[in-house]
């Protein structure tokens, strides 16, 4: 009789998982104020898991930008329609490419920084520190770092866009030898902004909340050691990429 | 404090660069300054055919854009297609006598509106309708009749 209820249990983890995970969101929500506290802390997050993801996915735009841009000429070329080569890199790059490689850069440099150091904050007692001073940890702790997510990513897309752009025009511009003029108009004439950019910053704020909420939250519900830490850390990796690859099948479905 | 002071002006430099490539990509790389601004007028012109015409396809005067698709509908009782175009208020001295085609730019290229203007006086204004029109040239229909009337000559 045990027994059937504990793999009852178990085959319903996932399930009270992602309720509880839920739980866990209404709760950070609810306990938004508008205080000049939240404003710094969310401006300090902003800081380390924004600001200092920015050369990783300055350099990996560009480069992502450069290689469409040769996989496109390539195929082009055969077609004699190279010059169709910008349209091609920016609607990849601003309905797809853009938001889901920034996101999941993002979870692996900002996502698992955050796990892991809330994880170790559990894991060193501080929550229950503030907890016993009754300072709200998810509040004070879990709150700053989602927020700073949600602003951190759009922007952060915006910038590897923007880069792998650079690229593109640095290799078939510079390398290719395509006329700029070309370059620019199709790229203006071909991308809406209605649909392909906002489309685009929809996509990078839900997936910054997808990736923060689940970073904060495997921290938050480490297991207080080490090897807890550290698997927090790898399932936040996990969980977050797959869940933005997911999402963003769902969001293109139905949005674009 | 100075830690401090330095964080955030890091992540306030992080922000301002974040907008400012939104921005930049919003103006340069997408139609967002292309749009026919707020201040245009409606023409509508019926067509019995309009191919593969889409919203925001260009309306194009001697090659230079004037104004965009706004919506293409089926009358329901005469089948013609309707298109209905805005154009921006800069142009109103469009003549009413003025005739549309829908062409295409290079041989596959995307499908356009073309205004060749007239000799009235009297300039189109907002609500109008464009009376003469030529449809589109569908590539496949051409194709048969040629193929079609090469077979009769066979038989004559």
């Amino acid at each position: 009789m045990t027994k059937d209820r504990s793999k009852r249990r178990k085959l319903l983890a996932p399930i009270a998982e992602t309720g509880h995970c839920g739980v866990f969101l209404v709760r950070m929500l609810g306990s938004i104020r508008l205080e000049r506290e939240l404003l710094i802390s969310t401006l300090q997050q902003t800081y380390l898991i924004g600001a200092r993801s920015l050369v990783i996915i300055l350099i990996s735009g560009f480069f992502v930008g450069m290689v469409l841009s040769l996989q496109a000429i390539n195929a082009l070329q055969q077609f004699g329609a190279s010059d169709q080569v910008s349209l091609l890199v920016g609607k990849s790059l601003f309905r797809e490419l853009g938001p889901v490689l920034t996101a999941l850069l993002f979870a692996g440099r900002a996502g698992t920084s955050v796990a892991a150091e809330i994880g170790l904050m559990k894991a060193t007692s501080q929550i229950e520190a503030m907890q016993l001073m009754a300072i709200d940890p998810v509040r004070r702790i879990a709150l700053p770092r989602f927020l700073a997510g949600v602003i951190s990513l759009p922007l952060l897309t915006a910038m590897f866009n923007a880069f792998a752009i650079m690229g593109a025009v640095v290799f078939s511009i510079g390398v290719m030898g395509l006329d700029p003029g070309i370059f620019w108009g199709k790229l203006q004439s071909g991308i809406y902004f209605s649909e392909d950019f906002v489309g685009g910053v929809w996509k990078s704020m839900v997936f910054g909340g997808i990736i923060s909420l689940i970073a904060v939250f495997f921290g938050y519900y480490a297991k207080p050691t080490g090897e807890g830490v550290g698997t927090a850390t790898t399932r936040t990796v996990v969980l977050s990429s797959v869940l933005v690859l997911i999402f963003d099948f769902i969001m293109t479905s139905f949005l674009l | 404090m100075r830690a401090n002071y330095h964080v955030e002006l890091t992540s306030g430099v992080f922000l301002l660069l974040g907008i400012a490539a939104m921005l930049w990509l919003a103006t340069e790389a997408t139609d967002y300054g292309m749009q026919v601004g707020d201040d245009t007028y409606q023409v509508s012109a019926h067509f019995s055919n309009v191919a593969d015409l889409k919203n925001r396809s260009p309306v194009k005067i001697g090659g230079v854009t004037v104004g965009l698709v706004d919506k293409i509908s089926l009358d329901p009782i005469t089948f013609d297609a309707v298109v209905e175009m805005s154009i921006d208020q800069r142009f109103a001295d469009i003549p009413s006598d003025t005739s549309a085609s829908i062409l295409t730019s290079g041989v596959l290229g995307d499908r356009y509106i073309g205004l060749e203007p007239g000799g009235a006086l009297d300039a189109l204004t907002d609500g109008d309708q464009i009376l003469i029109t030529q449809s589109a040239v569908v590539l496949e229909s051409l194709i048969s009749k040629f193929l079609f009337n090469s077979d009769q000559k066979d038989d004559e």
